[in-house]
This record gives C-alpha cells, sequence and structure tokens, in this order.
C-alpha cells in the first residue's frame, strides 16, 4: 500500500526528531514521563503530546505502577516499518543478483593465462576499444 | 550461477541516508567496469520488467550520466547525475536523480573494498530531507507493487481460473 493512503501511522510518528529520540531512550528500558522529559531537553507537555502519538499508533505502551505511568516500546508495531524496507531490500537485492551473474559470466569467459585488462569477452573488449578511441578522438 | 548470491543488507542510519551493501566473488576492478561502462551497465541495471534502453556515461569529474529504462505500464523513465569524485577503482561519488521525482537529488557514494577475492560494495545514498529519502525508497517499492499487480492480471486472465 502508498504510504500515502494511511497518514496517521507508524510512518508519520517516527517521522519527527524528538518521537525518535524518545523510541531511543525507552528502548534502552521502561521510563516514567519525567526521565523523557531529563533527556529530551524539552517540556513536559511537549513530551507528553509526542507520546500521545506514539501511543495512538501502539509504538508505545503505557503501564501504571504506583502513582508513576511507565511508557514503553511495543516492538510488533514496528512492522509496517519493516515490510516497507524489505520490499524495498528485495528489489535492491534483485539488481545485485544480475550484477552478480554478470560478474560470474565475464569471470567465466576469462582466458586462464591473460593480464586482467585482457579478460573479457570480445563484445566487452569491443566496448573497450570503442572507449579508447572516443577518448584518442576527443 | 544461482548459487552464489550474497544478499544486500539496506539500513537507513539517519533520517536522510539509505546504506546497501553486497559482497561480491569478483575483483574491484570488475565491478568497476560493470558500474562504468554503459554496454555493461545496460546488461544488469533494470530488471526484465523494466529494461535499461539506454545508458550514457561520461566518466570524467563534472562529466554526467543518464540512464533511461522501459516500463510496461509506466513507459520511459529516467535516471541522471554527475560525477563528483573518481577514484578507480576504489570510490565513485555522483549525484542521482529520479526524474519522476526531479526534486529529489541525491549524492550517491559507492565504495569497493576487495579481500581474498570477494569485494564489498557499498553505497550510501544521501538525500537532502527524510521526505525525499522516504520517496526515493517508495518509488522502488512501487515498481515492485506494479509487477504484482500485473501477475495478479495475468493470473485472472489465464485459463487456470476458469472452473
Amino acid at each position: 500500500m502508498p504510504r500515502s493512503a494511511m497518514r496517521n501511522d507508524v510512518f508519520h510518528a517516527i517521522a519527527d526528531p524528538s518521537r525518535r529520540e524518545i523510541l531511543h531512550v525507552l528502548h534502552g528500558g521502561e521510563s516514567p514521563v519525567g526521565d523523557l522529559v531529563a533527556h529530551l531537553a524539552l517540556a513536559q507537555p511537549q513530551v507528553s503530546k509526542h507520546l500521545k502519538v506514539l501511543r495512538d499508533v501502539d509504538l508505545v505502551r503505557c503501564r501504571i505502577v504506583g502513582r508513576q505511568r511507565l511508557y514503553r516500546v511495543h516492538a510488533p508495531a514496528m512492522r509496517p516499518l519493516q515490510d516497507w524496507l524489505a520490499r524495498f531490500t528485495q528489489l535492491t537485492n534483485d539488481r545485485l543478483d544480475r550484477l552478480d551473474d554478470l560478474l560470474a559470466e565475464m569471470q567465466h569467459h576469462e582466458p586462464a593465462n591473460e593480464a586482467p585488462n585482457d579478460t573479457l569477452d570480445d563484445t566487452l573488449d569491443d566496448t573497450l576499444d570503442d572507449t579508447l578511441d572516443d577518448k584518442q578522438e576527443a | 550461477m544461482a548459487t552464489r548470491h550474497g544478499t544486500a543488507h539496506v539500513t537507513l542510519p539517519s533520517g536522510r541516508e539509505i546504506v546497501i551493501t553486497r559482497q561480491f566473488e569478483a575483483p574491484a576492478a570488475l565491478i568497476w567496469r560493470a558500474l562504468t561502462e554503459p554496454d555493461i551497465v545496460l546488461r544488469w541495471w533494470g530488471p526484465d520488467w523494466c529494461p535499461l534502453v539506454s545508458c550514457a556515461i561520461d566518466l570524467r569529474v563534472g562529466g554526467s550520466w543518464r540512464y533511461v529504462s522501459q516500463h510496461g505500464d509506466l513507459g520511459e523513465l529516467g535516471w541522471h547525475g554527475t560525477y563528483l569524485e573518481l577514484e578507480p577503482v576504489d570510490r565513485l561519488v555522483s549525484t542521482e536523480v529520479f526524474e519522476g521525482f526531479a526534486d529529489a537529488e541525491s549524492v550517491n557514494t559507492m565504495t569497493l573494498t576487495e579481500h581474498g577475492g570477494i569485494t564489498t560494495l557499498r553505497t550510501v545514498v544521501l538525500h537532502a530531507s527524510r521526505e525525499f529519502r522516504d520517496g526515493h525508497i517508495e518509488s522502488g517499492m512501487e515498481g515492485g507493487m506494479q509487477v504484482t499487480f500485473n501477475r495478479l492480471d495475468n493470473l485472472l486472465d489465464s485459463d487456470a481460473l476458469v472452473v
């Protein structure tokens, strides 16, 4: 699904640097809002606002212990981010697989006792010759 | 040849970057050629469903490059850029613009490191903003989605579904 189709989502939630910083801090361990305020150098109302955005998309969960609210990262909510990146990784990998195949083919055609500059098949040698010709003409 | 594939690692170390690393059983000099000689680039850069149809490379600092591919549904897609640094066969820095998102120019730094016959290709794509970086990832993804939809269309058109 294109991201534009889902606006108030995990992607939106992590687009803000302060919210990413909150996730970093909470990744280190469950914390009360006071610890986050100290760490981020933001006023408490701002931190609370960011926490609400993160809680709305379930990236952060909260439990009450005594008089304190303790916040923690809820990692499974990161799944859309992982899926999003996984598709890009797959496409990138497919391209590099083609490069890998071609490199193998180029090396396979390499005659055993020739210098590296003479290792490619005729087509590629022609290419190189053309390139050199162009340079000489230039 | 199908068994020799390594796996690309893609990471997003900051809001503006994409880092792609991949190892190949090939010398750096050969990979350098595969990255910089048009006739070789034409042979691997585009997938079957969006093959590269032209590739122009002026390999000098300040020189430009332009790749054009032919997508079944989207038509011609172009990429271009300018070479900023060239250190054969170790390092290549260039700008890149996908012409569908002409504002989102990135600076791509490719480094080749060879050890014992294995060469690591590391590409750092640096965008001007997180928005452009994310758009870069999505534009690739949408191309992939298109293929999925095409395959679905083929399946829907095929006799296999006729009961």
